[in-house]
């Protein structure tokens, strides 16, 4: 069955049943937070020789999300003739 | 070009939530704890900045002024982090928020005051007269004193408000006149690249002395009343 399997041996048909079985309490989603959390910190920050791509990374991924949340405003600057 | 000039400063809201709440928050994912004597790089070189900035600051206190050590360090951290933060393209900065200055500066003015007025009454109200003033001018010396204690919290706070939003603006503007000369008069536009890259540098370093003076005067008003 689709129960319990990772996502990339999940098969395409089985996709709906297995997300409909994830967690989604409160705290389910909190420990998906915490689980994704502790995977980056753990792959480039936590390691012997950590460089400042850990944190670069990190800070990327927050520019984006603040472009995307302003792209509404930020469109309007673009250089086009008619907007 | 007035409406988009201050729309940076718009408080985030998305479909109505309060995104505010997680850019606020966003700072503390950078400051990661660690048990361990020897950690990894990045929490190492935070602990050693955090100890240097708390022998600096904390070293002229006594021991009861001492147990504000951690108020003053996440003060700092945030502040530091927040302005830093703010820097990044696109990117929301709490502190050019007055509601946040004042929230931040208000009840830490407040708290050192009066500790200082239940633990040592008659030397805080002292501190109302400075020593050596002739007789007459006593009582509008008092007026003036009490008039400069109470403008503390509010000069705190205003005066991180309005550098980061003054730096920011001037970003924003300078950014802006360097775009539209590229096509005008493309010696122009380089000088003011110029000026940009130094004024960037600049707003580097303001972020992180606004923060140590922020930290820096709420440290004075506590060493005035412990």
């Amino acid at each position: 069955a689709a129960s319990e399997k990772k996502l990339l041996e999940v098969k395409l048909g089985e996709l709906p049943s297995w997300i409909l079985m994830r967690d989604f309490t409160p705290s389910g989603i909190a420990g998906a937070f915490q689980r994704g959390y502790y995977r980056y910190y753990n792959k480039y920050v936590n390691v012997k020789k950590g460089s400042i791509a850990g944190l670069s990374m990190v800070l990327a991924a927050y520019v984006f999300l603040n472009y995307c949340r302003s792209y509404k405003e930020l469109k309007h600057e673009r250089l086009r003739k008619y907007h | 070009m007035n409406e988009n000039l201050f729309t940076s400063f718009i408080t985030p809201v998305i479909l109505g939530l309060p995104l505010v709440t997680l850019i606020v928050l966003f700072p503390s994912l950078l400051f990661p704890t660690s048990n361990r004597l020897v950690s990894n790089r990045f929490v190492t070189l935070q602990q050693w900045m955090l100890q240097l900035v708390s022998k600096q600051m904390m070293s002229i206190h006594n021991s009861k002024g001492q147990t504000w050590t951690l108020m003053l360090m996440s003060l700092i951290l945030f502040i530091g982090s927040t302005n830093l933060l703010g820097l990044l393209p696109h990117s929301f900065t709490p502190t050019t928020q007055l509601s946040m200055n004042l929230g931040m500066a208000i009840p830490l003015w407040a708290g050192a005051v009066i500790t200082g007025l239940r633990n040592k009454t008659k030397a805080s109200l002292a501190h109302f007269l400075p020593q050596g003033t002739p007789t007459p001018l006593i009582p509008m010396l008092v007026i003036i004193e009490t008039i400069s204690l109470f403008i503390q919290p509010m000069a705190l706070a205003v005066r991180l408000t309005a550098n980061i939003t003054a730096g920011h603006l001037l970003i924003h503007l300078i950014g802006g006149a360097t775009l539209a000369l590229m096509s005008i008069s493309t010696t122009t536009a380089l000088i003011t690249f110029t000026i940009l890259i130094l004024l960037t540098i600049l707003e580097f370093a303001v972020a992180m002395i606004q923060a140590y003076v922020f930290t820096l005067l709420v440290s004075l008003y506590l060493h005035d009343n412990t």
